[in-house]
């Protein structure tokens, strides 16, 4: 399975995560795992999603998602697991 | 599974601290490509070179985009071409075909530099490689990404003085030709002593001989993140610092690993090492100066900075040696002077001389690169300055190299501006009293006597 983290920071605002859960939902990338909280008014969200099943390629989603974020005025990055895992675990 | 500080961390190093993997370098290996003939030559050179690197630049763009962490630069070393052209180059002009060869390839390909317009004289020059130490000031005058570099000495073999001398000539040949560039052609240009034949890094990659058809070699950076990191231990013992260095330099090396093994994989190309590199670019923060300054320097050149330099330098290294199955190449602290703001800034507060930087490059990683120097400086006097800088690797086993520019038309207390990655430089002065002399006696410097290890 190829897991992608997906983490979403900026001004929190309504229907933020309504709206990257739909663009999910719409490209069938799959949420295994949501974490998200807000600091002095700023969102911090980090989502771990198995996109396996999609049909567009990482790559796609990738820059597709980063504009996604630009239009809410939150910076969205889409990053395979694998660069956090080599990072932080042995 | 990774936690939202984890991730956090990254993706901060990333946007905020300059992480990059500053290179992806795909060595190629020449040697099937001997021919007699010069035109046939330069064909199968560039046909083997497009047909390998084909895919490289658009694998790492996909690497790049799919795991969020920028790769910088996609370059190309090939086998050394002194040992290619031998027998179809009868002049310098002929090699300098070979060199626009490499270049239109590199364009063809959307590569930033090839490296390997190079020959290996350590002991001494056969006829072909003196052809192409000749040639190289018409080849940086005629392209624009081929990078030279010339291995003039090692441990093994000592240092040949003849091709010393003829690289001071042939640097401040080169500088004339690219005048108009203010003398740009010398930043491709590099004098080696002990060559790694894995280097990644321009402008002294090459692929060598030892090495297989094709390999990826990773060149990984990130001084600000080790900047960054050490702000949070100011005032720390010894233990402390070089603890945060180390696990600093464990996470940067593995981000290396892991782009390539992909590229490794996508290209179907071996894997060859990591340089475990701390690389300043111009940009703010990604400076190796800044972090000798957050160990406790007010400015690089102070003293005290060579044993800063060497903590950093042996602790980048027991770092990253863990996060890589292989290692290589250069891997250390660099100490650019035109592409670290802030060896510009102490060479600007008078903290930082020529002296001084031949002393650190005794513990640093490479040697005395991208200093500008006036463009009135002697032949004999940049031969001398090789010289010593030789000397220092030979002796200490260790890789040294020289990239001096001189800037022809340029004084001290002027600058050069050469743009882009190559960054801007003040002029530096240079020792006035003559090694003529010295420069002018024939033959080689014998290896020295820990060389005998048989």
């Amino acid at each position: 399975m190829k897991k992608t983290i997906i983490t979403v920071v900026g001004q929190d605002t309504v229907g933020i995560i309504a709206r990257v859960c739909t663009y999910l939902a719409d490209n069938n990338i799959n949420i295994l795992d949501i974490s998200q909280t807000i600091v002095s008014g700023y969102f911090n969200m980090m989502m771990v999603t198995d996109a396996s099943a999609a049909k567009k390629s990482a790559e796609q989603i990738a820059e597709e998602m980063e504009k996604l974020g630009t239009d809410m005025g939150l910076s969205i990055r889409c990053m395979h697991e694998d660069i956090f895992n080599t990072m932080h675990r042995i | 599974m990774i936690n939202m500080i984890e991730a956090t961390e990254t993706i901060k190093m990333i946007t905020q601290e300059n992480l990059d993997v500053r290179t992806i370098t795909l060595g190629i290996s020449l040697l099937d490509c001997i021919d007699s003939d010069l035109d046939k030559l330069n064909e199968n050179i560039y046909k083997k070179i497009t047909a390998t690197a084909k895919d490289l630049v658009t694998v790492g763009q996909a690497i790049e985009r799919e795991y969020g962490i920028p790769i910088v630069n996609k370059r190309i070393s090939v086998t050394p071409i002194g040992l290619i052209g031998g027998s179809a180059c009868k002049t310098p002009e002929d090699y300098v075909t070979i060199a626009q060869t490499l270049d239109k390839a590199a364009k063809e390909v959307g590569v930033n530099f090839i490296g390997g317009f190079s020959a290996l004289v350590s002991k001494g020059m056969t006829r072909s490689d003196e052809l192409l130490l000749r040639a190289i000031p018409g080849a940086l005058s005629t392209t624009d990404r081929v990078c030279s570099s010339v291995n003039v000495g090692s441990t093994k073999c000592g240092i040949d003085m003849d091709a010393v001398r003829l690289m001071g000539e042939i640097i401040l040949e080169t500088a004339q030709r690219t005048a108009a560039q203010d003398s740009l052609g010398c930043a491709k240009l590099v004098v080696f002593c002990n060559a790694p034949d894995d280097n990644p890094f321009m402008a002294g990659a090459f692929h060598g001989v030892t090495e297989g058809d094709a390999v990826i070699k990773v060149g990984v950076s990130g001084p600000g993140v080790v900047k960054t990191a050490l702000e949070q231990v100011r005032g720390e013992s010894f233990e402390v610092l070089c603890e945060t260095i180390k696990k600093t330099a464990f996470k940067v090396t593995r981000v290396g690993q892991l782009v390539a093994q992909e590229a490794s994989r996508r290209l179907k190309v071996p894997f060859g090492i990591i340089d475990l590199s701390l690389a300043p670019t111009p940009a703010m923060g990604d400076s190796v100066a800044d972090i000798l300054c957050e160990i406790g320097l007010e400015h690089a050149g102070a003293p005290g900075t060579t044993a800063a330099l060497a903590l950093l330098n042996d602790q980048v290294k027991k770092g990253g040696v863990m996060a890589s199955s292989y290692v290589g190449g250069l891997s250390g602290a660099f100490i650019p002077v035109s592409e670290d703001q802030g060896m510009i800034d102490a060479v600007e507060a008078g903290a930082l001389s020529l002296e001084k930087l031949e002393a650190m490059t005794c513990v640093c990683s490479v040697g005395l690169d991208m200093i500008a120097i006036p463009g009135d400086t002697k032949a004999s006097t940049i031969s001398g300055i090789i010289a010593d800088e030789m000397a220092i690797g030979m002796v200490n086993q260790k890789t040294t190299a020289v990239r001096l520019i001189p800037v022809i038309g340029k004084g001290v207390g002027q600058t050069v501006e050469f743009g882009g990655l190559l960054g801007h430089a003040p002029i530096m002065p240079v020792n006035p009293f003559s090694c003529q002399a010295f420069i002018s006696r024939q033959g080689r410097i014998p290896a020295p006597i820990h060389s005998f290890k048989n």
